[in-house]
């Protein structure tokens, strides 16, 4: 699994999709949320909500993907947050995550939201949360 | 199959939908480590990135053996705003040489507290360059530590050369109360930068 990087890699949109269907290595933001699939309908049909979750094989997978899998599985953590308690540098867990991204194991949810209505509403929601601190 | 790795650890709420972030920024020993350490409901993490001496991120497991990458420290912090509402605080390193670090950090981010110390404030020059150069929105938090002299606000004002509109507060960084109030200014500016929606 040896892997070539170039400026490509470098150059990411803006916007956070969680899309499967294109590589997901350059549209990772430090706070892009992250969250595990193990109770994907497609596979293991007849998950229901009280059997556990069941995770696509994991057979084969790098001991640091092993170590994502593993952390993600107990809950959502920001990409940033996974580095830090892997400790792994940040460009490196982007790419092992865009990895098990695409291979299933994982899927992302968008940070933060483009458009200036939704922009404003949500400098209000950040305002009174803070608000609510003091 | 619960590692202990997992049940320490403070995962999000299931119901967040949006994460965003804010930079606290400012140069060496200013107090941004001590700013989102205060704000941080999670312990404070911090994270590295490896850059290439071109100043080129390295994204590769191998490139971390590599004598020639340098590895650059941010700590961030965590605060949950609301169900679905998070905000993580980046402290960030405030040398230019780190630009590809900085295009990163600035993203989609809100916006940057600047935090400067007033016997040191020629050293937030290079910092504030960057802020604005990333084109983003900041207010200016003075940290006050005991030695420092105080100056009128017009005076710091007119040594960082601020804008009439960029808020200038003081911070103490080690009260929470008085950091919360310092990203309230920023937010409430970000505001105010934003054009009310019909
Ligand atoms: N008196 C006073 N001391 C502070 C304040 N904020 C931070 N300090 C102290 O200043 C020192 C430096 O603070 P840090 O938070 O480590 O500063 P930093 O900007 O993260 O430093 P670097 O990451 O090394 O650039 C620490 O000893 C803090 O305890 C403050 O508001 N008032
Ligand atoms: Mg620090």
């Amino acid at each position: 699994m040896t892997r070539r990087r170039n400026e490509r890699a470098l150059v990411r949109p803006h916007v956070v999709t969680g899309g499967r269907a294109h590589p997901t290595r350059n549209v990772f933001d430090l706070v892009t949320l992250v969250i595990f699939n193990g109770d994907l309908p497609r596979h293991a049909g007849g998950t229901t909500p009280q059997t556990p979750r069941q995770p696509l094989s994991t057979a084969g997978l790098s001991p640091e993907k092993l170590r994502i899998i593993e952390l993600c599985r107990g809950g959502a953590l920001s990409v940033v947050e996974i580095a830090g308690h892997l400790g792994l540098p940040v460009g490196v867990t982007k790419v092992l995550l865009s990895d098990l991204v695409d291979d299933g194991h994982l899927t992302t949810r968008a940070g933060s939201a483009d458009g200036r209505q939704s922009r404003v509403r949500l400098l209000q929601e950040v305002l009174d949360g803070l608000r609510a601190r003091l | 199959m619960d590692s202990a790795l997992a049940s320490d650890t403070p995962y999000l709420r299931e119901t967040v939908r949006t994460a965003l972030k804010i930079l606290v920024v400012g140069h060496f020993a200013v107090g941004k480590t001590t700013f989102v350490g205060t704000l941080s409901e999670i312990r404070p993490l911090r994270t590295e990135e490896r850059m290439t001496q071109a100043g080129a991120l390295v994204d590769d497991l191998a490139g971390i053996e590599d004598k020639t990458t340098t590895t650059v420290a941010m700590d961030f912090g965590r605060l949950t705003l609301s169900d679905s509402l998070v905000l993580y605080l980046f402290g960030a390193p405030g040398q230019q040489r780190f630009t590809r670090l900085w295009d990163d950090l600035a993203r989609g981010a809100l916006g940057a507290l600047v935090l400067v110390d007033t016997a040191r404030l020629k050293q937030s020059f290079e910092i504030m360059d960057l802020v604005e150069r990333q084109g983003l929105p900041y207010a200016v938090a003075v940290n006050h530590f005991d030695a420092s002299p105080r100056f009128p606000d017009a005076e710091v004002r007119e040594a960082l050369d601020l804008a009439p509109g960029t808020p200038l507060v003081s911070c103490d960084a080690r009260d929470r109360r008085s950091s919360t109030q310092a990203l309230i200014s920023l937010v409430d500016h970000l505001l105010t930068l934003d054009p009310e929606t019909p």
